[in-house]
């Protein structure tokens, strides 16, 4: 066995691999060469394991102007007006390294959407964290949560959301999700060299030894007890070099300087001159010795494989070269050519003048392996799913809901968002707290919301009906603001797609997303597949977080969750079915049971509430609009209550009452207007085929259930100490 | 004629594409001014934007003080024309000396970004004019060094000198006096934590910014009527 042989393992190919690569090269690679195939071939870069699965998925629409396969997609929201999308997960950073590896996760989402020549203007960071009486998940937290806000407040980019859920199985294995929105700002680039002659700039901070195998290494790889000293393997964000790199590269692109451009992200500076070429049909002479550097005597393969972060690839004419230089400059930003493009097909990498890597930029870049991993629905569903479904009435009405209300997962994330920057740009008309967060885009009228949502009980219960509630949950929220649906971008966190039963639920959870995303009409623009999310063999739940993107008509006219008036009716719109607890918060928290089945998905219903919520919003019927999920009725009620700092009192009745505050049911929302317009809304939602009924009007000070009532700062305290106590039990102790 | 207005940009301000959009709503001309230039363009009034200015990683706003403009800033405020530092311009202008104290890690030692109470406790300033005394503006913060420090007897010497304009209803970050707001002794240079841009536009929940920054334009179109 060769050398190169006997580290190809250590690199993360697997035998089959590493024979292909001596196949298409019709020899075997140098080690440089190796070491780019290793992070190229690596799950995380060439979605071997799910792109199979991933083509099934609807990506093409009226609206949708670049789909998957580049930087992030780009989306039409209004004449003239293109947004970029996207997110990304950093989940096996986060865990060995909690503030680092969510930090360089911000700056990562943060360079695909400059790439496209988009200007960030929103983050929103869905957040899996395992439970909190453990000490280890308070500090990743809390690591998490400093990490988000100290690189997104630094580079100046609001935090406008995002959902926190904790749950057991992901304690060993957190997930940071990352999405970000941008509004292509003079030009949309293109990451694709395609003239000869042309070069090269790799510009932004030097490149050192940190973050080497962070693709192939750390994300493609599942975690056992000695994860933890891959702690080398994360990179290190420096967020004042990224604010340099935005404001510099949007610059660069409005001068016209740069042909094509992509950033450097997982697989370093192999990745972009390879990927650059191969979609550019062209191939490129890098020259490793013009690569500006933070240490001495770095290998070659270390240099081509860094993941040293805030740096960029500018694909410009030779005679823009001095003036590419000099704008960077003014951002004390050093920039040096890297490389030139040639017609060679291949990427040719040299180092102190010696040719050490020389391969064909598509064997790279797009013809890395493809499995159709063995895939098998487990015994265990069948069992799970005639469990219990954890509906048991509870002894005491008023304490279960102070439970409910005071739970993590329940309870108000206000210390997590208020450490972000939510304000940033004057876009946030809606902030974090709400069902959308609704950003207005900077120099015009138009604005867009944005959700994320990833039910991970469902999701495990069922994987295709949990991915259908998923997709429809994301679009609910964004029609609840008042915007219709449009575009997704999605991030699907799994286990390793080594083990059968988790390609199961990953297939099914792709086949889930593409229906619902078919039906309700909004294609997936692209996103992120996070394999390898277990430890010691415990694989997470199947995660599938979507990211919805709505169009907003007129900014004014976004509806807000808080109730507004004393003596507006509150209606209920849509159907519930009193059995929907499988997977529920209820079960979960009072009866401590994940078991049964899910609720199921009716898309004509949700369709027919996404139009009574839009044209709702657009003539202005409604003071306030909130969809029921987690919690149900009874949870629903009390945020409208704490958001607008007004009580109310429903009727809630039947035998078990509990069943109808607290079921799941899907394609419901709650709305608040005046007395005056309720029968518009009645007919309104009896045009759409939607329920609709009033059951009570908003008050001063209680929280008035009929079956029981609670005072309206007895059940606020209990929400707004439910996540914060816990967490500021750490900071005393330390 | 429109007042002048120019904002330093250092390489990492971040707020002030904000602050050119509040005052321009206001009817102010703005400019963006490169922190390496050592000269002021023709401006009535110089804002030091919220950001990190240089990154930060060492104090907020050592660096800062440093940049080349800083000596055109100084030139600036000795001529009695009004300066304006927020948040991170407020740390500047304290590392600078041109305003008394110094901004320490926030009490709870998180970032805090949320909406604000503050109390007019000075009128009559250039910041303040609009305002009654007493009255109470909302205005969003955005920091994690806010909690303003100063020895006791520049704090009595302030407190005689009604340097204090601006206090905060609820104090969030520890800052002593409840200080959100300090001008000079002259009263032509007012640091600030709190963001008054954001604060421009009821979409985004209060226009009570614009009563900080109406006052200072007002200020500039009397003294501007005065010469005529």
């Amino acid at each position: 066995m060769s050398t190169a042989e006997a580290v190809h393992r250590d690199l993360g190919l697997t035998d089959d691999e590493y024979q292909a690569i001596c196949d298409r090269l019709g020899r075997e690679p140098s080690y440089t060469e190796l070491a780019m195939f290793s992070v190229m071939w690596s799950e995380h870069c060439s979605y071997k394991s799910s792109r199979l699965h991933l083509a099934t998925l609807p990506t093409e629409g009226d609206r949708i102007l670049v789909g998957p396969g580049e930087g992030a997609g780009i989306i039409e929201v209004a004449d003239g007006v293109a947004v970029a999308w996207k997110i990304e997960s950093h989940n096996h950073p986060s865990f060995v390294e909690p503030f680092n590896g969510a930090a360089t996760g911000v700056g990562g989402i943060v360079r695909d959407i400059l790439s496209m020549g988009a200007r960030p203007i929103a983050l929103m960071d869905p957040l899996r964290f395992g439970p909190l009486d453990d000490a280890r998940t308070r500090y990743v937290v809390d690591g998490v949560v400093h990490g988000i806000s100290s690189y997104g407040n630094s580079i100046g980019v609001p935090t406008v959301g995002g959902e926190t859920v904790f749950e057991d199985c992901y304690a060993a294995n957190p997930l940071v999700n990352v999405a970000c929105l941008g509004v292509i700002d003079t030009k949309l680039m293109h990451g694709r060299a395609e003239k000869p002659g042309q070069v090269a700039v790799l510009f932004g901070s030097s490149t050192g030894r940190d973050g080497i195998g962070g693709a192939s290494v750390l994300a493609s790889a599942e975690f056992d007890e000695d994860s933890l000293d891959k702690r080398p393997s994360v990179q290190v964000g420096d967020p004042f070099g990224e604010k340099l790199l935005i404001e510099c590269s949007l610059e660069l692109i409005s001068r016209g300087l740069v042909a094509s451009f992509q950033d450097l992200g997982a697989g370093g500076i192999s990745c972009p001159t390879s990927e650059m070429t191969a979609k550019g049909k062209t191939g490129m002479r890098v020259d490793l010795d013009n690569v500006h550097r933070r240490e001495p005597h770095m290998e070659p393969f270390e240099v081509m494989i860094s993941e040293s972060q805030e740096r960029m690839l500018a694909v410009v004419e030779p005679d823009d070269v001095a003036e590419v230089v000099a704008v960077c400059g003014k951002w004390d930003l050093e920039a040096r050519v890297l490389g030139e493009i040639t017609s060679s097909g291949n990427v040719e990498v040299i180092s102190d003048q010696t040719t050490v890597a020389d391969v064909p930029s598509l064997a790279l870049a797009e013809e890395g392996p493809v499995y159709e991993r063995p895939a098998e629905r487990p015994r265990w569903i069948a069992e799970v799913n005639a469990s219990a479904f954890g509906d048991d009435a509870p002894e005491h009405y008023g304490d279960t809901f102070l439970r409910m209300m005071s739970s993590p997962q329940i309870a108000s994330k206000r210390w997590i968002w208020e450490q972000y920057d939510h304000m940033i740009f004057l876009g946030t008309v809606i902030g974090p707290g709400g069902d959308a967060a609704v950003i207005r885009l900077p120099g015009t009228s138009t604005a867009v919301a944005i959700s994320t949502d990833g039910p991970g009980r469902y999701c495990w219960l069922d994987p295709y009906e949990g991915a259908r509630l998923a997709v429809a949950e994301a679009a609910r929220n964004v029609a609840a603001v008042g915007a219709r649906p449009t575009a997704v971008t999605n991030c699907l966190n799994f286990g390793s797609p080594e083990r059968s039963d988790v390609m199961w639920q990953f297939a099914e959870v792709v086949r889930g997303i593409g229906d619902a995303c078919r039906e309700l009409g909004t294609p997936v623009t692209g996103g992120n597949v996070s394999f390898y999310n277990e430890t010691n063999g415990q694989p997470i739940y199947p995660t599938p977080i979507i990211g919805m993107l709505g169009v907003v008509g007129e900014p004014a006219k976004a509806v807000g969750i808080g109730f507004r008036d004393q003596g507006d009716a509150i209606m209920l719109l849509g159907a519930s079915e009193l059995d929907d607890f499988g997977g529920s918060d209820y079960a979960k928290i009072i009866n401590d049971t994940v078991g049964g089945t899910p609720p199921h998905l009716d898309i004509a219903a949700e369709q027919g509430l996404h139009e009574v919520l839009i044209r709702g919003a657009e003539v202005g019927l409604f003071n306030s609009a909130h969809d029921l999920s987690g919690g149900g009725l009874a949870v629903a009620l009390a945020e409208c209550a704490f958001a607008g700092d007004a009580g109310f009192s429903v009727q809630i009745g039947g035998t078990e009452p509990h069943r109808a505050l607290y079921c799941e049911s899907p394609s419901r929302a709650l709305v608040s207007c005046p007395q005056g317009v309720v029968d518009d809304v009645l007919a309104l939602a009896g045009g759409a085929g939607v329920a609709a009924e009033v059951i009570g009007a908003v008050t001063a000070d209680m929280c008035d259930f009929t079956v029981f009532a609670t005072p309206l700062e007895e059940a606020r305290s209990a929400w707004e100490n439910g996540l914060s106590a816990p967490l500021s039990t750490t900071m005393e102790a330390g | 004629m429109s007042a002048r207005v120019g904002i330093v940009v250092f390489p990492g301000s971040n707020c002030e594409l904000d602050c050119r959009q509040s005052f321009e709503r206001l009817d102010a001309v703005t400019e963006f001014v490169w922190h390496d230039d050592d000269t002021l363009p023709d401006v009535d009034i110089v804002v030091l934007p919220g950001g990190f200015a240089h990154g930060d990683y060492l104090r907020t706003g050592a660096l800062a003080r440093f940049s080349p403009i800083m000596t055109a800033v100084n030139e600036h405020a000795e001529a009695g024309k009004l300066l304006i530092g927020i948040c991170n311009g407020f740390q500047v202008l304290c590392e600078a000396q041109l305003l008394p104290g110094a901004l320490r890690k926030n009490e709870g030692l998180k970032f805090l970004c949320k909406w604000s109470e503050l109390r007019v406790d000075v009128k009559g300033t250039p910041f303040t004019e609009r305002a009654d005394e007493g009255q109470v503006l909302r205005v969003p913060i955005n920091h994690f060094e806010g909690n303003w420090f100063a020895d006791g007897p520049t704090l009595e010497r302030m407190r005689a000198n009604d340097q204090i304009a601006l206090r905060y209803v609820d104090n969030p970050n520890g800052s002593l006096d409840d200080v959100a707001g300090i001008t000079n002794e002259r009263g032509n240079v007012l640091g600030l934590m709190p963001h008054p841009e954001r604060a421009c536009d009821s979409l985004l929940g209060s226009e009570d910014g614009a009563l900080i920054f109406g006052s200072m334009l007002d200020h500039v179109a009397a003294r501007t009527g005065a010469r005529l």
